[in-house]
């Protein structure tokens, strides 16, 4: 039985926040890593970072209760939960680039297995710009990628980007609902398997050459 | 000196060809309504420097609907299509400059440095036309400064002699742009009498407020 758009969407989300640890500061991109919020186990304390100037990044508020001056990175409102902090841009991207968000997690166009990342840009299609994705790729210690593992069947991991770079070398983690894929310096290593995929099924829908390492993992729905 | 001026001679300051800064961020923190009265006197060629271009129906928006700029310089234009389509049709320039990066130029301007190494765009088409400069085995791109002839921002509270504090994440690029440019006009949400806003609490300080402009509340 396939999953539904929605069924993957939460798959990849709840395998994320498995990889999250008790004290991280960590940065969602707009989109399916938001998401992951949703699935952070109980037992453990991570502090969501908001580029645009906050930490503690709390859940939308109840209907009637938007503040116009508190918004999440994607304009929306949102709320501050107790114990965050607001700061200017330049100091929230200090805090990128400084070394102190533990991990972002951002959608991809396509990732290489050199840990190349291509999200910002298709060329006499879409620009709509960086923002602020170039800075935490390049800055966050551990850059998970989290996305559908194939665009309507065509390959998006890839053994060398082809369109525009968000930033060279960075990537660390890829997550999607047939696999998880650790970027190694030997290339792509094939880390567990989705709920209804297998090896074959993975190397048929990926791009790039996988190691395959004698014990392959399993995640659930 | 008294620095309260009204919405149409803070306007009337602004002249076509000249760089602005606008604070905000998609319109978050945003002086709408100097924004709104710059669609309205329809100044041309202006180059803007801001975060975003917002969206069509807000702020500097409605500015690149009414084509008001030449050149802008942001982060992300994704929220508003026209921009895209004058960029892709020759019609203005969009230069595209990383959130951290649009943040640290426009800080070095204020600050008298003369630019910043950062590692962000190494690798990518950022880095095209820059000098690298390595530090201790790390590649870095110089980026330059960036000035402006005004900066427009909002502030929640501002005080008579122009202290500054500004509501949650409404701050963004406001600060840092309110020590970049020659002349500093903040649109306030409320005015108050000078010692209502504890030092302590003072976002920006008096000295880079050229003028104020009144809220209603």
């Amino acid at each position: 039985m396939a999953m539904d758009k929605k069924q993957i969407k939460a798959v990849i989300a709840k395998r994320v926040a498995q990889e999250l640890n008790d004290g991280d500061v960590v940065n969602l991109g707009i989109g399916l890593p938001t998401l992951v919020a949703n699935y952070i186990p109980n037992d453990i304390d991570v502090t969501f970072q908001s580029e645009n100037g906050f930490l503690g990044l709390g859940p939308a508020p109840e209907a009637g209760k938007e503040d116009p001056d508190l918004v999440n990175a994607g304009g929306m409102p949102v709320t501050i939960l107790e114990g965050g902090s607001f700061f200017d841009s330049a100091v929230s991207f200090g805090i990128i680039r400084g070394g102190h968000v533990d991990a972002t997690v951002l959608g991809a166009l396509q990732v290489d297995e050199k840990g190349n990342l291509a999200n910002w840009k298709i060329p006499g299609k879409m620009v709509p710009g960086m923002g602020g994705a170039m800075d935490l790729v390049v800055g966050a210690n551990r850059v998970i990628i989290a996305m559908q593992h194939t665009q309507k069947g065509n390959h998006k991991i890839l053994k060398e980007c082809t369109l525009p770079l968000t930033a060279k070398s960075q990537v660390n983690l890829i997550i999607t609902e047939m696999a998880v894929m650790e970027v190694t310096d030997k290339g792509l290593v094939l880390k567990e398997l989705g709920p209804e995929a297998s090896i074959e099924d993975v190397k048929a829908a990926t791009g790039a050459e996988l190691i395959i390492p004698e014990n392959v993992g399993k995640f659930g729905l | 000196m008294n620095k309260l001026i009204s919405v149409q001679q803070a306007i009337d300051k602004i002249q076509d060809g000249m760089t602005i800064m606008v604070g905000g961020f998609l319109g978050a923190g945003a002086p709408d309504k100097l924004l709104d009265a710059l669609v309205e006197k329809g100044v041309k060629n202006l180059t803007l420097i801001c975060n975003d271009t917002s969206f069509p129906d807000k702020g500097v928006g409605k500015m690149v609907v009414n084509k008001q700029f030449k050149k802008m310089i942001v982060s992300h234009i994704g929220t508003n299509p026209e921009t895209g389509r004058q960029m892709n049709e020759g019609e203005a320039e969009v230069d595209l400059v990383p959130q951290g990066t649009l943040a640290e130029r426009v800080r070095c301007g204020g600050c008298g440095l003369g630019g910043v190494l950062t590692p962000t765009g190494i690798g990518t088409e950022v880095e095209n036309e820059k000098q690298k400069i390595t530090v201790d085995g790390k590649e870095y791109l110089l980026e330059l400064p960036l000035r402006a002839d005004i900066a427009l921002i909002r502030g929640n509270k501002v005080d008579k002699k122009g202290n500054v504090f500004y509501n949650k994440s409404s701050k963004n690029f406001n600060p840092i742009m309110a020590m970049a440019a020659d002349t500093v006009i903040v649109e306030a949400d409320e005015v108050v009498e000078i010692g209502d806003i504890d030092p302590n609490n003072v976002m920006s300080s008096a000295i880079f407020v050229d003028y104020i402009v009144g809220g209603d509340k």
